[in-house]
This record gives structure tokens, C-alpha cells and sequence, in this order.
């Protein structure tokens, strides 16, 4: 394999990296901190309470499963972040757009949410007890909260980055505002929004914790928070860890529809 | 044809004192001044001069994607307010739509309401062997399902000006549009593009920073001069419709290139290039 002469070292700036070695190195990423859990745990260093052992965590999740209700806290932590998530998505998708197409629209909004998002979701809580009350709807407005302006701003941003020559060709070509909008500005963008859209699917995730403190009586992060009360160091892992293994997975479809949607992006000559 | 021979003796593109300044009061900058010029019907026009003289600034007017804040300018006749489907620009990158391929770029304007009234079926017929003829004119049937990130730079500019070309615009404005080609790409476009002009018998306004450039393509080269921009001197370009780059080497020629450079220098304020030097020398000796 030491046929190429002069082939820079992984250690270059920005050097290049065979595909073996990048799945070798990943997995060692992965592996190791799994391995030094269990060493940990193993070896009794630190009291069970603090740092259950990996096969402790993996026991409690089978009893979460068998004789908890794990697949209904799933499903209904899945359903929450998910309406959050579309929620703001469906809001924030044409809000932003115009917002990254009209100067004035940007001017009335862009500060304003500039200066929202910065507040902090959780402080909402008792707002929106107030407001919404105690059932689904508080859970999915706590995560839209959590969300909703953080994407506005970057779905505006994406928009921004369609380069002025896009929009101008299709202008000297006679388009109206609306035809650059559906035919430039929306189709130029698209991948972007994707990713913006996959980005912000993670940050819905973060808030589930912080939705499910409002009267939640099941989800993950309320078997997390449940499992603090009684102390189950064991089940607060086994929570994480799925949901963790969750935003990964959705993670991987957003870019596996990433690569679907969009080949010219990912086809070069 | 009688009707047509009156168009043709009134010109294409009209301007009048026309001025621009931009920004606001205390910041403003006077881009153009005072600027006339009458381009014909059917006349290849190329604009050049130092930087900041504001050719580009007078090619996006014309166009209508800037305005213009004083005198008058006329597109066939009618008042400029804004892009028109009759005034077709190329610019120098970014401007292909790099979702679509090839064909889609080429046909992106058929989806354009302005072109999709009282359409018939002949209609479309028409538009499908435009595109073919544009696609076979450019060099480029063979990569009509390429996507454009696919394409070197001078074939991405092939797909840009048919691009243009394929509503048959009544005017075709060039920005700059080989400016990031290299050498030997950018002679290959020149042949490709007057062959173009005269195939197609459209009116065109070029600009440039390349006076060879502006001198081969050109019919008259206007020479602009900055500060404020404003337009110095029009050349009559004395060579044929016929051109090639033999051309490039003629004494008539290398005349011309010659006075036009030496004008862009007097313009932007360098007599010579070794009066610059001079001039960068002493600063950096100070």
C-alpha cells in the first residue's frame, strides 16, 4: 500500500483519510468510552450509585421493557419532540423564507426574534401551564418554544445564501416574485433546509427533558426524571442512552434523504 | 417587413443623460454621470474602462436590476422600470441553477408564466427543437443530463448563455461572462459567441476588463473613465463581420488594443505602467 510517494499524512491540514481508516478511527471513538465505563464499574472505583455498570444499565432496559412501559414512553416522547418539531417547521419554513426575501419583513421580525430566542424555554414553564394547561399541548408548546425561533433565523439565513445571481438570471428572464420564490429561492435552498431541519430536530430532542417536567405521567425524559426520585442511576443511563441513540438515528435519515434528494450536490464529475 | 425596417432604424437601447448615484445623502457616491449612447438593433456593443468606471453599473441598468437616478433610458422604445424577459443577462458565475441539468437550465424559462400564456401545442413543439438547436449550436449535447457542478467553467457559461438565448431575447446583456475562464477556454468562447451574434442577429452589450476581448467581439468599443463614471471616448471597430483569431495579430488591430489601453490608462489616472511602478516604489521606499 506504500506505492504513492509523496501522499500526505493523515496529520496534514485538512489532510486526506481512506475510508478504512475513518471507520477504524470512528469506532475506537465510540468503543473506548464504553470500554473505560466498564472498566470503571467494574473495578468498583466508584460507588454503583453514582456509575452503574454498563451491564447493569443493559438489565434495567430489558426490565424497562418487559415490565415497564418503555416502548409507550418512546412512542409518546417520539410523538411530542415530532409535533414540536413539525409544528415550528410548518411556521418557521415560510416565515423564514420571507423574512430572507423582504427586507421589511426582516426588519419587523429579525430583531424581535433575535431577542426571544435567547430567553430561556424552561422559564416558559409556568407560562404555558397557565396558558395551554397541563396536557399534550404544553409538552409540544415547551419544545416549539424551544425550537421555533432558533429556526426561523437559520431557515432565513438559508435563504439569504442563495446567490443574487440565481435570483437575477431568472429575473431577466422575465420571472415574477412569486415564480423566483416557488422556482429559485425554494428549490436553491432546499438542501440547506434539510439540514437546518435535521439540526433542529436535535435541539427538539434536548428540550423533551424540560416538556416533560409540566405533569408529564410518562416519556423518557419523565422515566429520567422519575427514576432521579428513586435514585435508579441505572435507569437515568438507560433513558439517555436511548434517546441519544434516537436523534442518531434520526440523524442518519435526514442525511440518508439528504443523499436521496438531492444528487446533484453529492454527484461530481 | 416594412414595420420591421422602422425598428431597426430607431435603436435598441436608448440612453439619456442618464446618472446614478448610490446611497444616501451624506454617504453618496455618483457612479455614472451624464451618460448617452444609442446601441442599433443587431449591433455588437462592448463596454470597458479601469475599474470603478462603472461599466457593470450601466450593463445592470439597461438590464433592470439596478435603477438609474436621473436622465432616460428606453428599451425598444419603452421606458426601463425593472428586468424584462426582453433583456436577457449572462453573468460570470453562479447564476446556473445547479438542481437542475443541463436541459432544465437551458428550458428554465419555458416555466415562466410570461412564457406559458395562450401557448399551443405547436408552441411547444417549437421550444423543444430551440433548446435541441441551442444545445447542439453550444457543444453540448453530449452532457444535456450532466448537472452543471459536473462542468468545467466554460461549459457551465455555454449552458448559461443558452440559457439566455432561449426565449430569443430582443437584447443580450454580458457581464463579464469569460471573465474566469482561462486563456485558451476564452478564445474558444469569442468564436462561439460571434458566431452566435450572427446566427441569431441579436443586439448585444458586453463588458469587459479585456480590451483584446472588447476589440474582437465588439463593433464599437465604448471606453469608460471613472470618478465619476462616465463614458471617455466611443471606438468604431473597423473589421468585418467575419473574424478570426488571426485577427488578434494585425498591426490594425494590436493599433487599437494599444490607443484603447493607453486611453484606460490616462483615464484612471496612470500616464504609463512604469510611472505606477514608479510611483509603488517610492511608497514602499518611504
Amino acid at each position: 500500500m506504500n506505492s504513492a510517494a509523496h501522499r500526505p499524512g493523515i496529520w496534514s491540514i485538512r489532510g486526506p483519510i481512506s475510508q478504512r481508516r475513518y471507520w477504524i478511527l470512528a469506532a475506537i471513538g465510540l468503543i473506548t468510552p464504553i470500554l473505560a465505563w466498564w472498566l470503571v464499574a467494574s473495578t468498583g472505583w466508584v460507588e454503583k450509585v453514582f456509575m452503574p455498570s454498563p451491564g447493569a444499565v443493559w438489565d434495567r432496559t430489558l426490565l424497562w421493557a418487559t415490565e415497564d412501559n418503555l416502548l409507550q414512553d418512546t412512542g409518546i416522547s417520539v410523538y411530542r419532540v415530532t409535533m414540536g418539531w413539525l409544528l415550528s417547521a410548518v411556521i418557521a419554513m415560510p416565515l423564514g423564507m420571507l423574512i430572507g426575501t423582504f427586507r421589511p419583513v426582516q426588519a419587523v421580525l429579525e430583531p424581535l426574534t433575535d431577542f426571544i430566542r435567547y430567553m430561556p424555554a424552561v422559564a416558559f414553564i409556568p407560562l404555558v401551564m397557565l396558558w395551554i394547561g397541563i396536557d399534550e399541548g404544553s409538552k409540544i408548546a415547551i419544545i416549539f418554544i424551544g425550537t421555533f425561533f432558533q429556526m426561523v433565523l437559520m431557515v432565513a439565513e438559508d435563504v439569504r445564501r442563495v446567490p443574487m445571481q440565481q435570483i437575477e438570471a431568472a429575473q431577466t428572464m422575465g420571472a415574477t416574485r412569486a415564480e423566483i420564490l416557488q422556482l429559485v429561492l425554494l428549490p436553491s435552498a432546499k438542501p440547506a433546509l434539510v439540514d437546518t431541519m435535521r439540526i433542529t430536530m436535535g435541539w427538539a430532542w434536548t428540550y423533551l427533558v424540560v416538556a416533560e417536567l409540566v405533569a408529564a405521567n410518562s416519556g423518557l425524559g419523565y422515566a429520567i426524571l422519575k427514576a432521579q426520585r428513586f435514585l435508579q442511576t441505572d435507569k437515568i443511563f438507560a433513558g439517555i442512552i436511548l434517546i441519544g441513540l434516537i436523534g442518531l438515528l434520526t440523524d442518519q435519515m435526514f442525511r440518508f434523504l439528504h443523499r436521496k434528494a438531492f444528487p446533484w450536490m453529492h454527484k461530481k464529475s | 417587413m416594412d414595420a420591421q425596417e422602422v425598428v431597426s432604424a430607431a435603436p435598441k437601447i436608448r440612453v439619456r443623460g442618464l446618472g446614478k448615484v448610490f446611497g444616501e445623502p451624506p454617504a453618496e457616491v455618483r457612479a455614472l454621470d451624464n451618460v448617452s449612447l444609442d446601441v442599433l438593433q443587431n449591433e455588437f456593443v462592448t463596454l470597458v474602462g479601469a475599474s470603478g468606471c462603472g461599466k457593470s453599473t450601466l450593463l445592470r441598468i439597461i438590464g433592470g436590476l439596478e435603477y438609474h437616478t436621473s436622465g432616460e433610458l428606453l428599451a425598444d422604445g419603452k421606458p426601463v422600470s425593472g428586468p424584462g424577459a426582453d433583456r436577457a443577462m449572462v453573468f460570470q458565475h453562479y447564476s446556473l441553477y445547479p438542481w437542475l441539468r443541463v436541459l432544465g437550465n437551458i428550458k428554465f424559462s419555458r416555466r415562466l408564466g410570461v412564457n406559458r400564456r395562450h401557448i399551443t401545442s405547436a408552441d411547444v413543439e417549437v421550444a423543444e427543437g430551440r433548446a435541441d438547436a441551442l444545445l447542439r449550436l453550444m457543444g453540448l449535447s453530449a452532457c444535456h443530463n450532466a448537472y452543471p457542478n459536473q462542468l468545467s467553467g466554460g461549459m457551465q457559461q455555454r449552458v448559461a448563455i443558452a440559457r439566455a438565448l432561449m426565449n430569443r431575447p430582443a437584447i443580450l446583456l454580458m457581464d463579464e461572462p469569460f471573465g474566469a475562464l482561462d486563456a485558451q477556454t476564452r478564445e474558444v468562447m469569442h468564436d462561439l459567441i460571434l458566431h452566435v451574434f450572427r446566427l441569431e442577429r441579436s443586439t448585444i452589450v458586453f463588458v469587459t476588463h479585456d480590451v483584446e476581448e472588447a476589440i474582437y467581439l465588439g463593433q464599437r468599443v465604448v471606453l469608460m473613465a471613472p470618478r465619476p463614471g462616465r463614458i471617455d471616448t466611443i471606438y468604431q471597430v473597423p473589421f468585418g463581420a467575419e473574424r478570426n483569431q488571426d485577427l488578434k495579430h494585425t498591426p490594425e488591430f494590436l493599433r487599437m488594443k494599444n490607443e484603447i489601453l493607453g486611453r484606460i490608462r490616462q483615464t484612471s489616472g496612470m500616464e504609463t505602467d512604469t510611472e505606477m511602478l514608479q510611483q509603488l516604489s517610492r511608497t514602499t521606499q518611504d
